[in-house]
């Protein structure tokens, strides 16, 4: 059976280059980084080498990375960080609505313990206005989170203007940038941005590592302590081997990332347009042009997401959906909820993330095998026959 | 999908009873779009038993699995048998659901017996079951277990599922099994 992976939004496969580099470190080089002998001094360049090329990723210096276990743990050190740092200057943070929730739930704990925090809305694309941010400012305000693109709805966030703004104003600005950093362009110079994190699994690296750049002169304050690595920002011995194949992941994802994304874009237009095409009462969700190079996201009514994936999967074709039922809470994706989509609409949600291993006939594939699907869950659904029946009414 | 059982797949890939029934005898609806759950059961009853079962569910797999597993268990059963149908019951059936689709299963018993309800009401039919007390007018009956407010002449709670017997002199629910009304001293089975 044709096997088809569309989701690249959840993890990527590692690419057989991340894979080379990385296997001596899971070999002869053991030692650990701290060690002042050979086997450390080894180990301690790999990882060091791997820091300039995240750096170089976004446009950073190699002292201003920190290296994590994942995107949620460099989410969690920013808004934590950050917060716990500067509770002298100011309690006030401002994160947007759809945040992933390595933001939403650090923030209501700060919340909890004494913070304010507001929550921006978003457009029905997604798209956060930034004088809404502006206007929330004030003189206690010590941070501000908004994602660089959304992984459900594949919206790319306005970071070079939020960006200005907290500079002007003089906040810290975080972005969240574990759905954008090694796929569309990011310097975090251009944006202006003082923190930013970034995942290793969604651009064809390894599982187990991530990254936050914190601009030199920013203050954070870690929340694992009693060891010196990572500059005593995040103590722990090192995860060499990830840290090395996130290096050169990122080395890679640099030099072809203008490739890629004309590579993708046209495989993502083509399944918005089969989509929309071939299915009715479908809406694609997020914005039309400002989204990820391979997001497809769409919402069907009348059926349920879950179901959808199920039949999918059966056809060997891998999705996601932001249902309620395919979230362990049995809650409805709160990024749907907050670009107005009803409930009843965002149970049909569907995500499709098409990566660099994907071809033209995966797509097609899709376009063959969803649309039957589709028709045999609506036969079922007493929500269709209810249309149906209005429908023929008028 | 790791979480769910074989049966269960079963019946998603191939669901028994789908559709509607023109002039339905009795038709139950539960859950609604909101929650991402909702069936509508229709039945056709022929000497009070359930000739025809139908169904039409929006949901996940987990829903559609029990709804279609409902169908078949009351398929031809009579009112009082397709009333002793439980959620518990389903899910055994289906060789067991998840924990957090638990509720599917609540819904598709509910569903059924809305419809059951719906034709009760339609015929006003009395129930020819012994044990099928009429809600008391002065007083709410609680369910032994749960304390839930029984409201509907059913042998089990409508919330938590678990079965009762009423005494047949003075109306009051004791857990299944009770031998003795301990307030007027009737043998209850």
């Amino acid at each position: 059976m044709r096997k088809v992976y569309l989701d690249n939004a959840a993890t990527t496969p590692i690419h057989p280059e991340v894979l080379k580099v990385m296997l001596p470190y899971l070999k002869e080089i053991y030692g650990n980084p701290l060690s002042l002998h050979d086997f450390g001094e080894e180990a301690k360049k790999g990882i060091e080498k791997a820091r300039s090329q995240v750096a170089n990723l976004i446009g950073a210096s190699p002292e201003e990375i920190i290296f994590t276990s994942s995107g949620t743990e460099s989410n969690n050190l920013a808004l934590k960080g950050i917060a716990q740092a500067n509770s002298k200057k100011g309690n006030h943070i401002i994160v947007s609505q759809i945040e992933h929730f390595s933001v939403l739930y650090p923030a209501k704990a700060l919340e909890k313990a004494g913070f304010e925090v507001t929550y921006i809305p978003v457009d029905q694309y997604g798209l956060v206005d930034p004088t809404d941010i502006e206007k929330k400012i004030k003189k206690e305000t010590i941070l501000i989170s908004v994602m660089f693109a959304n992984g459900e709805i594949g919206t790319i966030e306005p970071i070079k203007e939020i960006g200005k703004i907290a500079r002007e104003k003089g906040v810290c600005f975080h972005t969240d940038a574990v759905q954008a950093a090694g796929i569309i362009p990011i310097d975090v110079n251009e944006t202006q941005v003082d923190l930013l994190s970034l995942s290793s699994h969604q651009f064809y690296g390894p599982k187990g590592v991530g990254a936050l750049f914190v601009r030199k002169g920013i203050r954070i304050l870690p929340f694992i302590e009693g060891g010196i690595q990572e500059d005593g920002k995040r103590p722990g011995t090192e995860n060499v081997a990830g840290i090395v194949g996130l290096g050169r992941a990122a080395e890679l994802a640099r030099q072809e990332l203008p490739e890629r994304i004309t590579y993708l874009a046209p495989l993502r237009d083509k399944l918005i347009e089969g989509l929309l095409g071939k299915i009715d009462r479908i809406i694609l969700t997020g914005h039309p042009t400002k989204r990820l190079p391979g997001h497809v996201s769409i919402c069907i009514e009348f059926i349920e997401g879950e179901s959808m994936l199920m039949f999918l999967n059966m056809e060997g074709i891998a999705a996601s959906s932001g249902s309620a039922c395919t979230s362990r809470a049995l809650k409805a994706s709160h990024v749907l909820l907050a670009t107005g989509i009803s409930h009843e609409t965002a149970h049909g949600s569907l995500v499709f993330s098409i990566g660099m291993k994907n071809t033209k006939e995966d797509i097609d594939y899709v376009l063959e095998v969803l649309p039957p699907i589709v028709e045999r869950l609506r036969k079922m659904s007493p929500l269709y026959a209810k249309y149906l029946k209005v429908k023929g009414g008028i | 999908m790791p979480l769910y059982s074989e049966k269960v797949m079963e019946h998603f890939k191939n669901p028994r009873n789908v559709g509607e029934i023109e002039n339905a005898d009795g038709i139950g609806e539960v859950g609604n779009p909101v929650c991402g759950d909702m069936m509508t059961f229709y039945i056709k009853v022929k000497d009070n038993h359930l000739e025809d079962v139908k169904f039409q569910t929006f949901g996940c797999g987990a829903a559609i699995a029990v709804s279609s597993m409902v169908s078949e268990m009351a398929k031809g059963k009579t009112i009082e048998e397709a009333l002793k149908i439980t959620n518990k019951m389903v899910a055994e059936k289906l060789e067991g659901l998840p924990s957090n689709k638990m509720h599917c299963s609540n819904l598709g018993a509910s569903a059924l017996h809305k419809a059951i309800e719906n034709y009760l009401e339609k015929k006003k039919v009395k129930l020819k079951v012994k044990e099928m007390p009429k809600p008391s007018e002065e007083k709410v009956c609680c369910c032994p277990y749960c304390k839930s407010s029984i409201t509907m002449p059913y042998p089990y709670c409508q919330s938590c599922g678990k079965e009762y017997v009423f005494c047949p002199t003075c109306k009051k629910p004791y857990p299944k099994g009770t031998r003795t009304c301990s307030q007027c001293g009737k043998k209850l089975e």
